[in-house]
């Protein structure tokens, strides 16, 4: 089916979706509305993302990116009032945050979580294990500490990360860039099919988002596609997306090819937002 | 150094593994009940001296004196009439594993007790009910002068050594259990280290209780002499019955200036078994003790290591951890009694509580007046993992002296939505995720163990937070 694709244009305010119907993406967000605590955040989203794809999904503080990357990985405290979401022939907003992660679907975290006293090692061996399947018992399902040490030397070095930091507790002390690398590096190891970075610039120095970059380039290829959650133009220096869309207010209000992060750049979210975010990437780039 | 994990499957086989009970096979079996025609049987059955079957006695008149502690858990369902205050299993000891009957060496080939001695044991002495039924002590360290042996034995081999220290850290009048115990105690470990000899693996014991409603009433000693060092290992586990049984023991330690003595505990007695244990250590100059204690099984258990700080430089460790699922009340902690100047105490308590479970820390610090520049802190963590599940503290710090640092801290934490939806978005499950942050809970505790505790431990908490979700 990968070769009779068809691209999906720009992508897909509500209007475009009912033309596309017939052409199933491999990742697929329709009409979803979502509400925290009562209030409707997301309010109608819809999105095509195809294996070998990079969108990325820009706007200013408050416009539901968060919402958007949480809500697809089934964080509890994010109401899904309708729509669907379908992925690998299923809508997944009813499947449990790890039956999504096993499907093959990943959300790099914009603020990782402490959790004390499990080693990096521990908790990247796990994930790896429930990834495939290993439920404690048959052991030809689990990675051998040889094949683990090999995945994990060569990524690391990628990420510029040494040994030590296998010895650390999960995110424990660890550095903004630490922390942004980390979770590129559980990514790297744990292979997903859909990619959803959120915020993953932000709190990063310049070398970090380089070496977060170039890991996140090495990883593009047919089978993966990509969802860039970002405030800033930055990262998409980097990592240059094939498709960018607006999100403001819970909507999409325009999408565009990567020249749509060069004008919003410019010009910020002034056209959309009453207290316009200044030259954003100018800002950040001080 | 690669050291081979042992696998210790405890997942699914639990009741298969530590649940059997062996059909009873005794050559002595006490009446029900206690009274002095009991005690005085079980000192004779063991050809003790007189001064051992008086201090029984003695300590029989005091236990029933003593109130029953109603300060700390319900113990009133304790019925002392009831129970078998001794049996032996066996007529004699074995000194080598080929010498120890089948069906107790099958019960111990399940525990694994002999392959983890195979592999860097010093020596292993396993209670088996009450008569220690299989010991073996590394060569070397018989050369050196090490003794470790059952406390039965000891009476007999070293009578003076024993009667020097014996009852001397904690007294029959010490507490009512610690009567009880002096009264009908069997079996235990006698630990005899001489000066500036360190033992360097750990010395174990393995304890079990097979019979019902059979008490069980070790004693153990350890004397670590001048400048040295040992770390004494002891696992429990019980068989799973319907009636409850009573695990009394008392512990007494004598570490002598510049000695370190470190005593491991993994307790995971069955969910019907009362747990009352006394023990207490004394330090003397420059002298480290260190209780590193952990309670997941027992119905109830009242258990706060102790450690007397007698000289300067003395310093005292207890860190613990408790883990209460349904019906259980873990009631545990620590005390650390500064007698002299500049000596210091820390105390860590770790505890779990979860599908109505209860744990409560309850600790003692106390500074004697003069006690100039000592040091004390305590630090209380809880975690509770459901609504229905309890936790308090119950913390006593008394000081008569000014001149001191004293710190106390206590947490209480649930697990966190965020931390499970970032383990959950990784593909580990809700009831992997809990565990896991629960492990990382008491990792400061795990991580002191040897490998093979470490893994069995993980593996019960596994066990423990899987089993308890069905």
């Amino acid at each position: 089916m990968a070769m009779r694709r068809r691209r999906t244009e720009l992508a897909l305010n509500s209007a475009a979706v009912g033309k596309l119907t017939e052409v199933m993406a491999d990742f697929e967000i329709k009409d979803l509305r979502v509400s925290v605590e009562g209030r409707e955040i997301l309010k109608g989203v819809s999105l095509a993302v195809n294996k070998g794809e990079v969108h990325a999904v820009m706007g200013p503080n408050g416009s539901g990116k968060s919402t958007l990357s949480h809500t697809l990985m089934g964080h509890p405290n994010y109401k899904v009032v309708g729509g669907q979401v379908l992925f690998k022939g299923k809508d997944i907003l009813t499947l449990p945050t790890e039956q999504r992660a096993k499907l093959g679907m990943f959300l790099a975290l914009q603020y990782p979580v402490v959790v004390p006293g499990i080693t990096m090692s521990n908790f990247l061996r796990t994930a790896i294990n429930a990834k495939r399947g290993f439920d404690g018992k048959d052991k030809s399902k689990s990675i051998n500490v040889k094949e683990f040490r090999a995945l994990l030397k060569n990524e690391m070095s990628v990420l510029r990360m040494d040994d030590s930091f296998l010895s650390r507790y999960v995110n424990e002390g660890f550095s903004g860039g630490e922390k942004k690398r980390a979770e590129i590096l559980q990514m790297a190891v744990l292979k997903p099919e859909i990619a959803i970075l959120d915020e993953t610039d932000s709190g990063l120095d310049i070398d970090s988002i380089k070496f977060v970059s170039d890991a996140v380039n090495k990883m593009r290829g047919p089978e993966l596609g990509v969802l860039i959650i970002t405030h800033y133009t930055r990262v998409l220096k980097f990592i240059k997306p094939d498709y960018v869309h607006v999100l403001v207010n819970g909507e999409f209000v325009r999408s565009g090819g990567p020249e749509l992060a060069d004008w919003l750049e410019a010009k910020g979210y002034s056209e959309w937002v009453k207290e316009p975010d200044k030259a954003p990437a100018a800002l950040e780039a001080r | 150094m690669a050291t081979v994990i042992p696998r210790i499957d405890v997942g699914d086989n639990y009741k298969e593994k530590y649940g059997f009970f062996d059909p009873e096979k005794f050559v002595f079996k006490a009446k029900r009940g206690l009274n002095a025609d009991v005690v005085k049987e079980i000192s004779w059955m063991k050809n003790e001296p007189e001064w051992m079957t008086k201090f029984r006695l003695r300590a029989l008149q005091t236990f029933e004196k003593k109130e029953m502690p109603t300060w700390g858990a319900d113990l009133s369902v304790i019925d002392f009439q009831n129970i078998y205050y001794y049996l032996k299993s066996t007529e004699k000891q074995g000194k080598t594993w080929d010498d120890v009957p089948a069906d107790i060496k099958n019960t111990f080939d399940r525990l694994g007790v002999p392959q983890a001695e195979r592999k860097f044991l010093a020596g292993v002495a396993a209670q088996y009910e009450s008569e220690v039924v299989y010991h073996s002590l590394h060569k070397e360290l018989e050369s050196k002068g090490v003794i470790f042996t059952d406390t039965d034995s000891a009476l007999r081999q070293y009578p003076d050594l024993f009667k020097e220290y014996f009852g001397t850290i904690i007294p029959p009048a010490d507490n009512k259990l610690a009567a009880l115990n002096s009264a009908v105690w069997s079996g235990g470990s006698f630990i005899y280290v001489p000066k500036g000899v360190k033992v360097e693996i750990p010395l174990q014991a393995y304890f079990r209780i097979n019979a019902e409603n059979m008490g069980q009433f070790e004693r153990t000693l350890i004397i670590c002499d001048e400048d040295s060092f040992v770390h004494y290992i002891e696992g429990c586990t019980a068989p799973i019955y319907t009636t409850d049984s009573l695990h009394s023991a008392v512990v007494e330690i004598i570490v002598k200036r510049g000695a370190r003595c470190r005593y491991t505990t993994v307790q995971n007695w069955s969910t019907n078994v009362y747990n009352l244990v006394t023990k207490r250590a004394v330090a003397y100059g420059d002298a480290t003790m260190e209780w590193v204690d952990g309670n997941l099984g027992s119905q109830i258990t009242m258990k706060y290591p102790s450690i007397y700080l007698m000289e300067p430089g003395a310093k005292g460790d207890v860190l613990s951890v408790a883990f209460a699922g349904k019906g259980q009340h873990q009631d545990a902690g620590g005390k650390a009694v500064h007698v002299a100047p500049n000596t210091s105490s820390n105390i860590v308590s770790k505890s779990i509580s979860k599908n109505g479970g209860r744990t409560s820390y309850r600790g003692l610090v106390k500074v004697y007046p003069g006690a100039k520049n000592s040091k004390s802190f305590v630090r209380c963590d809880a975690l509770l993992l459901d609504e229905q599940s309890r936790s308090d503290t119950y913390p006593t710090t008394e000081v008569d002296e000014p001149q001191v640092r004293i710190g106390h801290e206590a947490t209480v934490s649930k697990v966190s939505d965020e931390q499970l939806f970032y383990l959950q978005s990784r593909g580990i499950t809700r009831a992997e995720a809990e565990t896991m942050i629960v492990n990382g809970f008491i990792e400061p505790f795990t991580k002191e163990l040897p490998i093979e505790y470490a893994v069995e431990l993980n593996r019960l908490i596994q066990l423990e937070m899987i089993g308890s979700v069905g």
